[in-house]
């Protein structure tokens, strides 16, 4: 175990919109912020699609595209960023510790960043078939399912749009959502529904998934009735939301019920002085790239403010 | 993405026999194509284990979207997926991104 002597201002732990935003401001503020992305950097929106929403980029952007932005805007103006996860972290007192790789790292301040981690079905046969029909990422995997018949599951604005960039390679696509009503809002759903290659298959909840060791079907069963039945597909692509990833934080700074990192009022502190959480790691309401990015910089201005009163 | 100081050789369908199959030390393939996001995340850690295996390790890249052919014949259909070839045949399947350790962990048997 080494120890560096450098106290920095601010470590960031996290990337993603929320992470990147934050390593920005503090950036320019002269914090000189070293930033922890770990080995998934780019959070969440490096597998979306088109982002249609995020201001200021009126024909869209991908999601990569975008936090290839916000990366090189944090690197243009000196954040220290690295492709490392973190292993470990003491956020009490007033020099926090960041352990990457058997390294100490201390900061007077910390951002954290983490984000959300998607959720699977946990289902017999799901894990296993990771990488043989079973997939998180449709812009990543769509193209291997050119003319074939494949499924979604989920409910929520993930789900719609990856049903619906889907089809541009399905022959079929069934969006399978345990009840029949949608977190996903009316422009995405409307466009998932007017589109004639999307069957909606409600109320159904997916119990196993079958191949071997390729995907070939799964077996459904309808959460009203009981009722069990099969539905063959090759492709199996799971957006039934995210959960925070707050385990390594856990048990130092406050987390509510689901491990949402609790953070006072309207500010980005967290139960901890000098420790702020900001996006999806927080946010179980909003959860967009632009909300995330908001509560980037939020965190870092409550961050400077609260190094500049600890002066 | 045009790097000239890349430690990583671009194989392709036509070359996958003599380049990957045929080589003498062990090759890991990393299937990817330009539009997987996670595929950019595990780029920079595999230029790394290039430089540091080479000799002992070939890291090659196919872009599946130019090579369907390889990426059929081997059933890839989840990017990034790393397969390494040691004297011919596949022997061992990474899906998804991993960092550096746990990469070099699951190839510490081979390489």
């Amino acid at each position: 175990m080494t120890s560096s002597p450098t106290v920095h201002d601010v470590i960031v732990i996290g990337s993603g919109p929320a992470g990147y935003t934050a390593a920005v401001y503090t950036a320019r503020a002269q914090l000189k912020p070293l930033v922890f992305e770990g080995v998934s950097f780019g959070g969440a929106l490096m597998t979306t699609t088109e982002v249609e929403n995020y201001p200021g980029f009126k024909e869209g952007i991908t999601g990569p595209a975008l936090m290839e932005e916000m990366r090189e805007q944090a690197i243009r103006f000196g954040a220290d960023l690295r492709m490392e996860d973190v292993d470990d972290v003491s956020l009490d007192g007033p020099i926090k510790t960041v352990t990457v790789d058997g390294e100490v790292h201390q900061a007077r301040s910390v951002i954290l960043a983490m984000g959300a981690a998607a959720r699977h079905l946990g289902v017999p046969g799901e894990q296993e078939r990771i990488g043989t029909g079973v997939s998180t990422c449709a812009t990543c995997d769509g193209f291997f399912f050119r003319d074939q018949d494949i499924a979604v599951i989920g409910g929520g604005d993930s789900a719609m749009e990856e049903a619906t960039f889907l089809t541009r390679f399905a022959r079929s696509v069934t969006l399978i959502h345990r009840r029949d009503e949608f977190r996903a809002s009316k422009i995405m759903l409307e466009r998932a529904k007017a589109n004639p290659k999307i069957t909606f298959l409600l109320n159904t909840a997916v119990t196993e998934v079958e191949g071997e060791p390729k995907v070939t079907g799964v077996r459904l069963r309808d959460t009203i009735t009981g009722e069990e039945s099969k539905l063959a597909v090759t492709g199996v692509f799971v957006a039934i939301g995210h959960d925070p990833r707050s385990g390594l934080v856990r048990g130092q700074v406050d987390v509510d019920d689901e491990g949402y990192v609790q953070v006072r009022g309207r500010t980005t502190s967290t139960s901890i002085d000098g420790v702020f959480a900001a996006g999806d790691l927080v946010d179980h309401t909003y959860r967009q790239a632009i909300t995330a990015a908001g509560s980037g910089c939020a965190a870092a201005i409550d961050a400077e403010r609260w190094l500049a009163d600890q002066e | 993405m045009t790097d000239t100081t890349s430690a990583t050789v671009a194989v392709t369908d036509d070359s996958f026999s003599s380049d990957v199959l045929s080589s003498s030390t062990p090759v890991l393939v990393d299937f990817w194509a330009t539009w997987c996001g996670p595929c950019k995340m595990i780029a920079p850690v595999l230029e790394e284990i290039a430089s540091e295996k080479a000799g002992a390790l070939t890291v090659a890249k196919l872009d599946v979207d130019a090579n369907p052919a390889t990426a059929r014949d081997f059933q890839v259909v989840s990017i990034p997926t790393l397969i390494l070839f040691k004297d011919g045949k596949p022997v061992k399947r990474i899906v998804g991104t991993k960092g550096k350790a746990a990469l070099l962990r699951e190839l510490s048997d081979v390489v």
